[in-house]
């Protein structure tokens, strides 16, 4: 019955977490704003799911996913770490291709972004597709996180790598359809939370604890801080494509 | 009091079929069952990731094959309520309630609540927590706290009201420019443009934390509230063009605390 409990103490995790957000809406619905609710029984309904649904996905990732992504990314960190010695960028091959796919696998299953992207499908009457706008901001993420990965076995300054990205958004926000612009800054923030945030930090940290030359507290990080950035470069180059495409016929 | 969003000119029309009026099992349950196959396949992706690597790369099976297969219908289970609870409760709730906040025209009672919503949404999130223990643990090494442990504590806890209270102001400002409908990248650059000379300025140690902490503070139920919002708000007010002027209050709470990170690095002691 551990497992049992263990659920038991997500669900009530879950439960303090959502707190905050329920105190300020009920405040504000009926001591501000001071109406009902427009249809009680399927807003609390739906609420209960939602706190239902996190925890479900927290158990199950808990159990499944991330002990096996952890486990993976120090047996593989290990193996490089042991053929690195005679050289080579090739040595941490695996570890790259393990840090893409594990990158755009994990977006596809982030409950924020597919929040999101259902949000702008319906506003923009279809023309953003749902999973068109997943694919993208998925495919930034697993850029950036091997980008990332990159600068820990390099011992790189991450300044660089932003600032140069913050220039690449600032031009392709000239050159992007401005209705994608807003949808585009978003996606950023979006990519990183419940699934990708755990195992992508225990990758980084992973690999500047066996990378010689690296400090953990220092090379460690920043792998996130990519994996909001890129998102915004695919998804404007995504619109630009669209709009590319439409005029090709 | 029920709110028709049916008579609101400014909704989209597809909006209309999202939000049925009556509340009916048998369509829930469907809607249900059609939900869990499309969440299958949004986890199709990270099984093959692991099988590729467990079985070509690693050369092992993973150890208790029937505790995977259990979380990850768990997982697919999970996200089937999760976006079914997004579109019955928190879209028709967080829109609803921004066309309240503009029916009653109070600008103070909007601000509050957007300000309350970013720092309560961000002040008990558990991974801002652990970040802000990390950055605090990377100051006393870096000596620029003192290292024990009633210093760290001090410094984790002042950090992390410093992140809730700029995800606050990140949403204030965000609804302030769909209010007055600015575009979005001249405050989005500018803000690039302090990240920039801040990290030139801020204790080396912190600038990577810092710039993490911008993609740690939007949890999973924050997104979908906050986009209701900005959606809800560019929906109802005239002028306003959903797509345009109703995203973009995520980029602004994940652009603010890597600036107050780094700013609050540089006047910490």
């Amino acid at each position: 019955m551990d497992w049992l409990a263990s659920a038991f103490s997500t669900l009530l995790t879950t439960l303090r977490d959502v707190l905050p957000i329920v105190l300020v809406v009920v405040v504000f619905q009926f001591f501000v704003l001071r109406r009902g609710l427009a249809n009680p029984a399927r807003v609390l309904t739906g609420f209960a799911f939602v706190v239902l649904g996190i925890a479900l996905f927290l158990i199950g990732l808990e159990a499944a996913i991330f002990p096996l992504g952890r486990g993976m990314a120090e047996q593989l960190i290990a193996q490089a770490a042991a053929t690195a010695a005679s050289g080579g960028w090739l040595m941490y091959g695996w570890i790259y291709l393990f840090a893409f796919a594990i990158g755009f696998s994990t977006t596809m299953a982030e409950p924020s972004l597919i929040a999101v992207a259902i949000k702008a499908g319906e506003i923009s009457g279809g023309s953003v597709g749902v999973r068109g706008l997943r694919i993208a901001v998925a495919l930034g993420v697993a850029i950036g996180i091997s980008l990332g990965v990159y600068r820990i076995i390099y011992g790189l300054p991450i300044h660089w790598f932003i600032i140069a990205g913050y220039i690449l958004v600032v031009i392709q926000t000239t050159l992007a359809p401005r209705k994608m612009v807003p949808l585009a800054y978003d996606s950023g923030g979006v990519t990183t939370s419940t699934v990708t945030v755990p195992l992508v930090a225990a990758l980084g940290l992973g690999l500047a604890e066996a990378v010689p030359g690296r400090n953990p507290l220092i090379d460690g990080f920043g792998l996130i801080a990519f994996a909001s950035l890129f998102p915004i470069i695919s998804v404007l180059a995504y619109a630009q494509l669209s709009v590319y495409m439409a005029h090709r016929g | 009091m029920a709110i028709n969003f049916q008579l609101l000119p400014g909704l989209p029309s597809r909006s209309r079929l999202r939000m049925p009026v009556r509340f009916r099992m048998p369509s829930l349950l469907r809607n249900l069952g059609r939900a869990f196959g499309g969440s299958i396949r949004d986890l199709t992706p990270i099984v093959l990731v692991i099988a590729f690597f467990q079985i070509v790369v690693l050369r092992q099976a993973p150890d208790d094959l029937l505790t995977i297969l259990g979380g990850l219908l768990c997982v697919a289970a999970g996200l089937t309520l999760f976006v079914a609870g997004l579109e019955m409760a928190l879209f028709p709730l967080g829109e609803s309630m921004a066309n309240g906040f503009v029916q009653k025209g109070s600008l103070a009672a909007l601000l509050t609540f957007a300000f309350a919503l970013g720092f309560g949404a961000t002040v008990a999130e558990p991974a801002l927590i652990a970040i802000c223990a990390e950055a605090a643990q990377v100051a006393a090494e870096a000596g620029i706290i003192a290292a024990d442990p009633a210093a760290s504590a001090r410094y984790a806890l002042e950090l992390r009201y410093v992140v809730a209270f700029s995800v606050g102001l990140a949403i204030v400002i965000g609804v302030i420019r769909i209010l007055k409908g600015w575009p979005i990248h001249y405050l989005i650059i500018c803000g690039y443009i302090l990240v920039v000379i801040m990290t030139a300025f801020a204790p080396p140690e912190i600038v990577s934390i810092a710039y993490d902490s911008g993609g740690v503070t939007t949890s999973t139920i924050t997104v979908p509230m906050v986009t209701a919002l900005g959606v809800g708000l560019a929906s109802s007010i005239r002028g306003r063009n959903p797509m345009l002027d109703g995203f973009g209050l995520i980029a602004f709470a994940s652009l603010t605390p890597m600036i107050f990170v780094m700013g609050y690095g540089m006047v910490a002691i």
